[in-house]
């Protein structure tokens, strides 16, 4: 019991840090960029696709001794684009100021890898509450990196935070708003650079990379399909640094981690 | 006339899909890694993109708004372009094979590439009609290429650079992205003056 219950308390962790969605396992990239010009953008768009993710975890779980293995993929992206339009009905009723800044990139929810990612990855062959614990353990990872992009965006590129002036930034003070980071550009630069630190950071806290899973037939039309693995089914680019070998000393610390 | 050139010219140039409007960035990112692989995706996305917009303009006209069913788009639309991609792939296999051997591993891809559904919906969003809507495919098709195009090419040229240990990989590449959508943001403003 106790080691089910550690399990459980890993799966939903594992999301926020080790196997951050956006950080570590580049999956979802397209509203990272597209929708982060404001923190508040990005707390919704988070919050948005954690809801999505969530249930269509539970959905696909509870069905995946029903759903044929050979139509599985379309069956998966036709419960992900009916939860989707569900979310999208529900924030036109209650959330329209939120709905309108994020135009397209809701319905584009839709063919986000994160979400087809965790259905063949986790979703199709664990139980509901794993499942459910997964989808929010990613849920939370993803918003949180969302929040930090859009937060660093709209905090450079406006001089504001949740839409409101910060000290010592714009009118006659000497610091003033860089507007290129609320830019197309400005995403590309701070989503780099928010990698760049995590990989940092896990080179630090992690001996191993969570790498091994990100196959192939797990993460279909993810950034990593084909490109980053080199022929011995490793990242062709290294997450943490390759001299380091994996000893006894590096278990122990992931474990009590 | 007009009308055309400066849809292609929007969607091309000032309001580019990947650089400016972040749809299909995961394509991006993983297939500029050289030319002939980027090359082969842009033409599968060329290819999809046409035939999807003219698929998908008279369903969503003929079938979906006379029955006030405008919410089933997003269902509709990705079922649409999953099948679409399907066929294709069929058909090609079967009469054109080169075409097939120069683009068919990419085209199951296709489907999860968010470029695609982006545009059915910005289509419907811009009430273009069945022409512009093909024409506003076919340009973000183009504009899908243009920048694989470009991309591969830096990359080329940043795979013998000197970066430092953790910013090897995806970070120095996003930021190279970041530069190269620098010169995209030029554009912006370009076409009051052209087209007035």
């Amino acid at each position: 019991m106790a080691k089910k219950n550690r399990s459980l308390t890993y799966e939903f962790t594992k999301g926020i840090v080790k196997e951050n969605p956006l950080l570590v396992l580049l999956l979802g990239t397209c509203p990272a960029l597209a929708v982060t010009t404001s923190a508040w953008n990005g707390l919704g768009m988070g919050l948005a696709a954690t809801f999505v993710l969530v249930l269509a975890n539970i959905v696909i779980s509870a069905l995946r001794n029903v759903i044929p293995d050979r139509v599985r993929i379309p069956s998966y992206i036709t419960i992900i684009a009916s939860l989707v339009t569900i979310l999208q009905l529900l924030l036109q009723a209650y959330l329209p100021d939120l709905n309108r800044s994020l135009g397209i990139y809701i319905p584009l929810i839709t063919v986000n890898c994160i979400i087809l990612g965790r259905a063949e990855a986790f979703a199709n062959r664990r139980t509901i509450i794993a499942s459910l614990m997964d989808g929010l353990g990613m849920g939370v990872g993803f918003t949180l990196a969302l929040f930090i992009i859009g937060s660093v965006r709209e905090i450079l590129g406006y001089g504001t935070f949740f839409g409101m002036g910060l000290p010592y930034i714009g009118g006659d003070y000497v610091l003033q708003p860089i507007l290129i980071f609320a830019l197309p550009p400005g995403g590309f630069a701070v989503y780099g650079l928010l990698i760049a630190l995590s990989q940092k950071l896990s080179n630090r806290l992690y001996a191993q990379t969570p790498a091994p899973i990100l196959d192939k037939e797990h993460y279909p039309g993810s950034v990593l399909v084909g490109s980053a693995f080199g022929s011995d089914g490793k990242l062709a680019y290294p997450v943490v640094s390759q001299e380091k070998e994996p000893s006894a000393g590096d278990a122990g610390r992931k474990e009590s981690f | 006339m007009i009308d055309i050139a400066k849809i292609l010219f929007t969607v091309i140039l000032i309001n580019n899909i990947v650089l400016s409007q972040f749809l299909g960035v995961c394509s991006f990112l993983g297939l500029t890694t050289n030319l002939k692989n980027s090359m082969g995706m842009s033409l599968a996305v060329v290819f999809v993109m046409v035939v999807s917009s003219a698929i998908t303009y008279p369903i969503y006209t003929y079938l979906l708004v006379p029955n006030n069913l405008e919410y089933l788009q997003t269902v509709v639309f990705i079922l649409i372009i999953a099948s679409a991609v399907q066929v294709l792939e069929a058909i090609i296999k079967k009469s054109m094979p080169p075409l097939y051997k120069a683009m068919g591993i990419y085209l199951p891809l296709i489907t999860t590439n968010c470029a695609i559904l982006g545009i059915m919906l910005l289509n419907i969003q811009e009430s273009y009609t069945f022409v512009q809507a093909i024409i506003n495919g076919f340009g973000a098709g183009v504009s899908f290429m243009l920048a694989m195009f470009l991309f591969a090419g830096v990359r080329q040229k940043m795979s013998e650079a000197n970066i430092p240990e953790f910013f090897k990989g995806m970070p120095s590449v996003l930021v190279a992205a970041a530069i190269v959508s620098v010169s995209f943001n030029g554009f912006k403003g370009v076409i009051e003056n052209i087209f007035g």
